[in-house]
């Protein structure tokens, strides 16, 4: 027979304690704190991560070794070769500007296309005389097309050392062996011409109608310009204001056929005052028709 | 008698703390269950504190957690072992707590023990420059003349009923009004202190700070009557496991308490003896056969009487409903006697209103309205708790009226004694303030 002990146990065992123990009580209660749950659910983790990535980064040889498989992996991903580029094509240059780009182009094909900096590439190719604008862009299939808008030379300068040709903007495009290259060009010449180009051009424009007879700009004294057209004549322009100067010979050409006759020079630069200079022979020409005029009116007064 | 005045006010510092903080746990202490119910309060309605009235008060906060439990170690509503019943409050607390998901730190609980005693208090001043003003409130509440209450017994509630202003009676609140005397009717609810004292311990004990008691009965008569039988006056009794106890309000004020010790648990136990049946299976039997009116048909009511001791004829047992009956009648009776006298002791039926209200979950047994009327009077209704927002349905019969009372007086808090500034504290100043002034005059 069984004892009654065993039953009231088992009575026990079949219905615990529904109470929870002091501990649980309070665990559980700390667990319903809005800080404690919160430090607990993002702190913790947090701090366990950055420990463990703290302590995992602590020793060198470890860090090294995480640094060398980053780069490694690095230069996996970046030589494969669907990222490198093969080939360059230049678009819009002329023979010997493409061999000036491709010394210039600090490029060893081939070349992962994350190692180009296209921009760099740019502003590298876009300072380079002979080039007005410069397009870098990747194709796909390794191809690193640059389309190059070259620049027109505007006029012929002569310095001292070299006759070169300048675009419009007073760069330097390319030096030619002599003015005689390009012919349809005007010429510029004088000490800080290349400065002044455009200038030098709106003069030139506002000398067209003389344009068969122009031989080109002369800077003198680095500060104003002389207009020289064939045979030397020159109009002398002022610092200031050349162009209506200029306008003001032109209308003067127009009107009474200046540089036509016998001179040497046209003197703008008083503007107040434009001189004129004749050749010595068309001087002492003058001079005798004055003689001859004073004495007929000397006679006359008789 | 000091002590308990500070302790009284501690608590209510308990209580706004739990307001703004915004949670605070309601605690049922009896006698068959333990009932916690978590309440969160609106911070945004409690702003519009002077406006709201008492129904407005209860859509200020809402019920977000409720937990029952049996109790452990409570007799007659009194803690009876303290490590079981603090198991038991434990239980109640972390279920409520889970439900709410969130910590509660501040309790409110009630009781329904403790051999509460009523005592009408008088107090008498005259008031100082015309209209009276909050100090001669004070003051008269603090002329009350204490009657010796005993050595271990404890204020629980002291609560101004009635203001009189020379010979005009009846009035709720006399601020303002001008006048020579004031006279001031109190009731005080004392209980016994090493009841307090082992409920405190208790909650102390689950790590929870006590922000206010309150006597069960006078909880159940706030939820259970209607406004208009607090009103004109009106008996709610509350027939808990361990103990009936009966509460009077008039004029929207408690002005009388008293208890019978005996309650469902009696009847319980009276099954148990006189059917020979585990106090279980007899506390089963009389929540789903019981009743008080037996008919004929009850005597064709056969119930199996259970058991599992091993003796075959015993275990094999049945009675008849009509049996039932018989062994519960003779004990509800008697609690509605002492009922009947305890209400003829504080003279009930001088009152104008005759309305008794049965509520506690001793008032479910069938037929308990029918019986009561012969003893109480013909005004008898039961009655259950009003409704809150939030409270699970399970909660929300007559069982709960003390948790659904204390609910709404949480919320909003009678006005006690201790509410008031108290006037000794105010001399001592009053002398700072001489020696004070005397020291700015003299250097």
């Amino acid at each position: 027979m069984r004892a009654l002990k065993f039953l009231r146990r088992t009575a026990m065992a079949a219905m615990p304690d529904p109470a929870p123990s002091r501990w649980r009580y309070r665990v559980q209660r700390l667990w319903l704190t809005p800080l404690f749950r919160a430090m607990v659910r993002t702190g913790l983790p947090i701090c366990f991560l950055g420990g463990s990535v703290l302590w995992y980064v602590a020793d060198t040889a470890r860090l090294e070794g995480l640094i060398d498989k980053a780069t490694e992996v690095r230069r996996a991903v970046e030589e494969r070769p669907e990222f490198m580029i093969t080939l360059v094509s230049i678009d819009g240059a002329s023979d010997e500007l493409s061999l000036d780009i491709q010394e210039v182009l600090p490029i060893d094909l081939p070349v992962s296309q994350f190692a180009l900096d296209l921009n760099e590439l740019k502003q590298l190719l876009e300072e380079l005389g002979p080039i007005q604008s410069a397009d870098v862009r990747i194709k796909p299939g390794g191809l690193l097309t640059i389309d190059v808008i070259e620049r027109s030379p505007a006029v012929v300068w002569r310095s001292r050392e070299a006759v070169e040709l300048l675009a419009n903007d007073g760069h330097r495009v390319k030096a030619v062996a002599s003015a005689s290259a390009r012919p349809d060009l005007p010429q510029v010449a004088g000490l800080g011409a290349e400065d002044h180009i455009p200038e030098a051009l709106r003069l030139l424009r506002a000398a067209s109608p003389l344009a068969d007879r122009l031989v080109g700009l002369q800077r003198i004294g680095a500060r104003r310009w002389d207009v020289v057209l064939e045979d030397d004549i020159r109009i002398m322009l002022p610092t200031e204001q050349p162009k209506r100067a200029l306008d003001r010979a032109m209308a003067l050409h127009a009107s009474q056929d200046v540089f036509n006759r016998d001179i040497v020079a046209i003197d703008y630069r008083n503007a107040e005052r434009p001189t004129l200079r004749m050749r010595p022979a068309a001087r002492t020409e003058w001079r005798r028709i004055k003689d001859i005029e004073l004495m007929a009116n000397e006679g006359g007064n008789r | 008698m000091n002590d308990f005045y500070q302790a009284q006010r501690a608590m209510r510092k308990g209580r706004q703390a739990a307001m703004q903080r915004g949670v605070i746990a309601i605690l049922d202490v009896g006698t068959f269950k333990t009932a916690c119910l978590v309440l969160r309060f609106d911070e945004a309605l409690s702003s519009t504190d002077e406006t709201s009235n008492a129904l407005a008060g209860q859509a200020r906060f809402r019920v977000i957690g409720a937990a029952t439990t049996q109790s452990r170690g409570v007799r007659f509503g009194e803690v009876d072992t303290l490590p079981e019943t603090e198991r038991a409050i434990r239980t109640a607390v972390q279920a409520a707590q889970k439900m709410a998901n969130v910590r509660v730190d501040h309790v409110i609980a009630c009781f329904a023990g403790g051999r509460p005693r009523s005592y009408g208090l008088a107090g008498k001043v005259s008031v100082e420059g015309g209209a009276v003003e909050d100090r001669d409130v004070s003051r008269v509440l603090s002329a009350c003349e204490t009657p010796p209450i005993g050595d271990d017994r404890m204020v629980l509630h002291a609560q101004p009923v009635n203001f009189a202003l020379d010979h005009r009676s009846g009035l709720s609140d006399p601020r303002g009004q001008i006048g020579n005397t004031l006279h001031v009717d109190m009731h005080m609810l004392t209980v016994d202190a090493h009841t307090v004292n082992n409920l405190i311990h208790c909650i102390h004990r689950c790590d929870l700070e006590v922000a206010g008691l309150a006597s069960a009965s006078y909880m159940a008569g706030t939820s259970s009557l209607v406004e208009d039988e607090q009103e004109l006056g009106a008996a709610c009794i509350d027939m808990g496991a361990g103990s009936t106890s009966v509460s009077i309000f008039m004029r929207k004020h408690m002005i009388y308490s008293d208890t019978v010790r005996m309650g469902g648990e009696h009847i319980s136990s009276d099954i148990s003896r006189g059917l020979q049946i585990p106090c279980q299976t007899a506390e089963r039997i009389k929540t789903r056969f019981g009743g008080l009116v037996a008919t004929g048909m009850d005597d064709r009511d056969i119930i199996e009487l259970e058991g599992n001791t091993g003796d075959w004829e015993h275990d094999r047992r049945t009675i008849t409903r009509a049996e039932l009956i018989g062994v519960m009648r003779p004990r509800v009776e008697e609690i509605l006697e002492e009922v009947r006298a305890v209400l003829d002791d504080a003279g009930f039926r001088h009152l104008p209103g005759q309305r008794i209200v049965l509520t506690g979950g001793g008032s479910q047994i069938p037929g308990l309205d029918g019986l009561a009327a012969k003893y109480l009077g013909n005004q008898i209704r039961l009655g259950r708790p009003l409704r809150i927002q939030g409270l699970p349905q399970a909660a929300t019969g007559p069982a709960f009226s003390a948790c659904v009372g204390l609910s709404v007086t949480a919320a909003h808090p009678q006005d006690e004694w201790w509410d008031f500034d108290v006037i000794a504290e105010r001399a001592h100043t009053r002398s700072l303030r001489v020696a004070l002034r005397w020291f700015k005059e003299n250097w």
